[in-house]
C-alpha cells in the first residue's frame, strides 16, 4: 500500500500505525468480543470495510462507540493487528469529521467528561453525572443508586480546581485548535 | 522505609475511596511511604483516548512530567490511569512521539497489584500477616487492562493470570478456579449503555457464584463499581440471588494484616461484606 494514497485504508494506517491490510478474516476478534452482540458491524467486518474504503459506513457505525477497549481482540489477532487501537483511531476520525455518530449518548458522555477536566482539572463525578443528565434529559435513571452511594460517602458534593489552570487550558487550546484545522 | 510517588486518580477521591484508604493503610503497615504527586490532574481516561490521541497523551504526560522530578517509582492504583500512562511511555519510546510536557520517559510506572506482588513486599506481607483469611473462597477478577495488552502490562499469562491468586493464597484465602478472570465488565459504558454493563456484570456475578466464591476481588475501581452497584436490580431482573461482596485486594490485605480501619472501608460498599466475613469468623 502506498501511504500517500488517498484512501480510508491509508488514513487509518497513518493515524494508527496498524496494518489493516493484513486481516484475512479469521474472525477471532469478533468471536471473543464481549460486546459484539450489541454492534451493528462486527470487528472483523470493520476491518474489511476499511480495506474496501467504506469510510462513511465505518465512521457512522454503532460499533466504534460500543467497543469497550477491553483489548481481547488485539491480543488474539494472529496478524498482530491492534484492533482496539484502531477503534480509538476511528472514533478520533469520526469526531473530527463531524459525522453523525451511530450511538447518540456515548460521544456526548466523552465530551462532557473532557469538559469537566477542562474546567476543573480532575473528574468530579457528581458534576459529570449532572451535566450528562442535563444533556440527555434522563434525570431519574440511577437516582436511587446515587443516594445509596452518597450515604456511604462515595459521592463528593463539591469539586475543587487543580492543574495550575493554565497548563490544562493550554492542552485543551491546542486540541481545539487542531480540531478546527482539520 | 521505601518511598514511592502516588497518583491516586479521580476515582479514588470519589467512588473508590475505600481503595485509596486501604492502599494508604496497607502501605503504612508494610513500611511504604506514599508521596502524593503535587497538583496532579486527570489522566484523561476513559474519554480522551476516544476523542483525540494527542489530547490523551498530553493529559497523561503532564502527570508523568511531575513524577519525573523525583527518582521514585510511581504507584498507580487505577488500572485505567495506569494504561494511559503506559501508552505515553510506548508512544515516546517506540514511536519517538513529540510531547509538549518535558517528560523523558524515565518514571517506573507501577500498577498497584503488580507493585504489591513484588517479591520483597510479599515477604513482608508473609511476616506481618496476623489474621490468615482461612476458609475464604475468593474469585480473583483481573478484568481487562490489568493484563491486556501484554506488550503494555508485561503480563505473560494474560489469558489465565496468577499473581492475584498467589497474593490471596499468601493471605490465607482460597482462590477458586473460574474461567472469567479476564472478561470485561463493560467499564465506562455504565453511564451510556447501562444495559451492556448489566449483561456483562450479570455473567461475571453468576459465574463467580457458580464457582462457589464468597466474594470477588479486584484492583480496578470501574470493575468494583459496576459489579457492586448493580446487584439489586439484577436480582430483580433474573430472580437469581447474588449478594456477592466485591472487594479491593488491598482491603483483604488490610484484613489479613490486622488493620484497624477495615470496618470503615467495608462500610462504603453497597453489598455489605461484613456479614459474610463474620460468618467466616474473619471479623
Amino acid at each position: 500500500m502506498n501511504a500517500s494514497e488517498n484512501t480510508f485504508l491509508a488514513e487509518v494506517h497513518q493515524a494508527s500505525g496498524e496494518t489493516v491490510q493484513d486481516c484475512y478474516q479469521c474472525q477471532k476478534c469478533s468471536a471473543g468480543c464481549p460486546v459484539a452482540y450489541a454492534m451493528d458491524i462486527l470487528p472483523n467486518q470493520v476491518l474489511r470495510h476499511i480495506q474496501y474504503d467504506h469510510r462513511e459506513k465505518v465512521l457512522a457505525s454503532k460499533t466504534i462507540w460500543i467497543c469497550a477497549s477491553c483489548y481481547t481482540c488485539s491480543v488474539r489477532c494472529p496478524n498482530n493487528i491492534d484492533i482496539a487501537k484502531i477503534m480509538d483511531t476511528l472514533r478520533n476520525i469520526a469526531i473530527r469529521s463531524g459525522i453523525k455518530p451511530g450511538e447518540k449518548n456515548i460521544p456526548i458522555f466523552h465530551s462532557v467528561f473532557l469538559n469537566t477536566i477542562k474546567s476543573k482539572g480532575r473528574i468530579h463525578e457528581l458534576s459529570l453525572i449532572l451535566q450528562f443528565k442535563t444533556k440527555t434529559r434522563d434525570f431519574l435513571k440511577d437516582a436511587g443508586l446515587g443516594w445509596k452511594m452518597y450515604k456511604r460517602g462515595k459521592i463528593k458534593l463539591f469539586p475543587s480546581r487543580f492543574g495550575s489552570g493554565k497548563e490544562i487550558q493550554d492542552i485543551f487550546n491546542a486540541f481545539e485548535g487542531s480540531q478546527k484545522k482539520s | 522505609m521505601k518511598e514511592v510517588s502516588y497518583y491516586p486518580g479521580c476515582s479514588l477521591h470519589g467512588t473508590a475511596r475505600e481503595y485509596d484508604d486501604s492502599i494508604q493503610g496497607v502501605s503504612s503497615l508494610l513500611g511504604i511511604q506514599l508521596q502524593e504527586l503535587d497538583d496532579w490532574t486527570c489522566c484523561g481516561a476513559s474519554s480522551a483516548h476516544c476523542t483525540s490521541e494527542e489530547l490523551a497523551i498530553e493529559l497523561a504526560a503532564r502527570n508523568l512530567a511531575i513524577a519525573e522530578k523525583s527518582n521514585r517509582e510511581l504507584l498507580v492504583p487505577c488500572v485505567a490511569c495506569y494504561s494511559r500512562f503506559k501508552a505515553v511511555e510506548t508512544e515516546l519510546k517506540e514511536h519517538s512521539k513529540k510531547i509538549h510536557f518535558p517528560y523523558q520517559g524515565n518514571v517506573p510506572i507501577r500498577y498497584s497489584l503488580d507493585f504489591f506482588c513484588d517479591g520483597p513486599i510479599l515477604e513482608e506481607v508473609k511476616k506481618k500477616r496476623t489474621k490468615p483469611l482461612s476458609g475464604l473462597k475468593v474469585a480473583c477478577y483481573y478484568g481487562c487492562l490489568t493484563v491486556r495488552p501484554p506488550k503494555v502490562t508485561g503480563i505473560r499469562q494474560y489469558e489465565n493470570p496468577q499473581h492475584m491468586d498467589h497474593l490471596m493464597k499468601l493471605l490465607g484465602a482460597e482462590p477458586i478456579p473460574w474461567s472469567y478472570k479476564t472478561d470485561c465488565c463493560g467499564a465506562s459504558l455504565v453511564m451510556t449503555r447501562t444495559d451492556i454493563v448489566r449483561k456483562l456484570s450479570q455473567r461475571l456475578l453468576s459465574m463467580a457464584k457458580e464457582a462457589e466464591a464468597d466474594c470477588l476481588v479486584t484492583g480496578c475501581p470501574m470493575c468494583q463499581a459496576n459489579l457492586d452497584t448493580r446487584q439489586d436490580e439484577l436480582e430483580k431482573e433474573t430472580k437469581e440471588k447474588y449478594d456477592l461482596p466485591i472487594l479491593y485486594f488491598t482491603e483483604l490485605m488490610g484484613l489479613a494484616l490486622g488493620h484497624k480501619d477495615v470496618k470503615k472501608w467495608f462500610g462504603r460498599h453497597i453489598v455489605d461484606p461484613v456479614k459474610m466475613l463474620r460468618a467466616k469468623r474473619l471479623m
